[in-house]
């Protein structure tokens, strides 16, 4: 029920990125969501989309890309991917793991274009 | 195309607001609890429970949140403790704002204890840190023994499940040592207290559990207070 929220903290961060590549226009932003993250990817996209639906941005893709719950085992050291809640050790069966990722919920990168002689007129209408 | 890296987190101005809270509250010495649950699982019966147990002279403040109404800060403000109710209009969690600007009007240094009640809900409220010491999710015995595999990331963010309406256990299908399984195979170690509001029957626990967790979290207060 959040994510027309996170969706927007979202398109701000790209609007204040953009301040500083003068010359282009963003195209996509990618983004990183946790499975543990409490976020439904496929409501932050719908909410994503009609956010920008009718503005200069309408074009800006949005990357999702899901991370799995991970934990480092204590006695072993082995990183792991955690299933069905599974947080023993598939090496040594310890378990003493800890969480190390699968709460993010960051933004990864913004892909931007340089205007071009085509794009100026489309992008510059208003 | 150039690709920017941005690597930052997507609630970076409410992640911001709550760091600048926890100081706030590590410099004062205040132990924060943020409380969640879904609606109706008891949050504001167990902060009634609290208030009562605690002695008058408690330095303690509760912030509480709904969509609508003042009806929870009247329920505690029977009890003489500063009580502010935060209403959200619709939103349906707190932010870190929002603690920043209901917290104006109190003198931090007049407090040791801030109790928030989030807004009913087991998702949103996951993902908005407040400056807490520590989140405490609330699971009722007439809501599913499987909730906390079904909500993972509260019960994942939770140091405390409290189970309340042990009371109604004989009347309905709620298997409480298998709630207690599912919420330890989302967060292994996970400490968990069993309580009736009604009855009060479990309660000790509760305070035991808040009564240490304020005591380990206060020499680090004294430190910054005398330095």
């Amino acid at each position: 029920m959040h994510e027309l929220g996170i969706a927007n903290s979202v398109l701000e961060a790209v609007k204040t990125e953009m301040g500083r590549h003068p010359g282009t226009y963003p195209c996509k932003v990618g983004v990183r969501i946790g499975e543990m993250a409490a976020i439904d990817p496929e409501s932050l996209r719908f909410c994503f989309e009609v956010i920008i639906q009718d503005t200069d941005l309408e074009s800006l893709e949005l990357g999702i890309e899901v991370c799995p719950r991970r934990h480092r085992c204590r006695v072993c050291g082995n990183d792991f991917i955690v299933r069905d809640y599974d947080s023993r050790c598939p090496q040594c069966a310890s378990l003493e793991t800890t969480c190390i990722s699968g709460d993010e919920l960051e933004l990864a990168y913004l892909e931007v274009e340089e205007y071009g002689p085509s794009t100026v007129g489309a992008k510059s209408s208003q | 195309m150039d690709r920017v890296p941005l690597e930052r987190k997507v609630l970076s101005e409410n992640d911001r607001i709550a760091a600048e809270l926890r100081v706030r509250f590590q410099e004062h010495g205040i132990f924060c609890l943020n409380l969640i649950s879904s609606p109706g699982s008891g949050k504001t019966s167990l902060l009634e429970r609290t208030l009562e147990a605690l002695p008058r002279h408690d330095r303690v403040a509760v912030l509480t949140g709904d969509i609508q109404t003042e009806n929870d800060a009247n329920r505690l403000k029977r009890f003489h403790f500063r009580v502010k109710q935060i209403t959200t209009g619709g939103t349906c969690h707190l932010d870190a704002r929002m603690i920043e600007r209901h917290l104006a009007d109190w003198k931090l240094e007049d407090l040791d204890l801030l109790l928030i009640e989030n807004v009913g809900n087991l998702v949103c409220p996951a993902s908005y840190d407040l400056g807490e010491a520590a989140k405490v999710v609330v699971l009722s015995v007439t809501e599913g023994d499987d909730k906390p595999l079904k909500y993972p990331s509260i019960f994942f963010k939770s140091d405390l499940l409290v189970l309340n309406k042990i009371d109604l256990l004989p009347y309905v299908p709620f298997d409480i040592d298998a709630a207690a399984d599912n919420a330890r195979k989302v967060h292994p170690g996970m400490e968990i207290v069993k309580v009736s509001c009604l009855t009060r029957s479990g309660l000790h626990e509760w305070m035991m559990w808040l009564g240490q967790r304020r005591r380990a979290h206060k020499p680090l207060a004294q430190d910054t207070a005398s330095g």
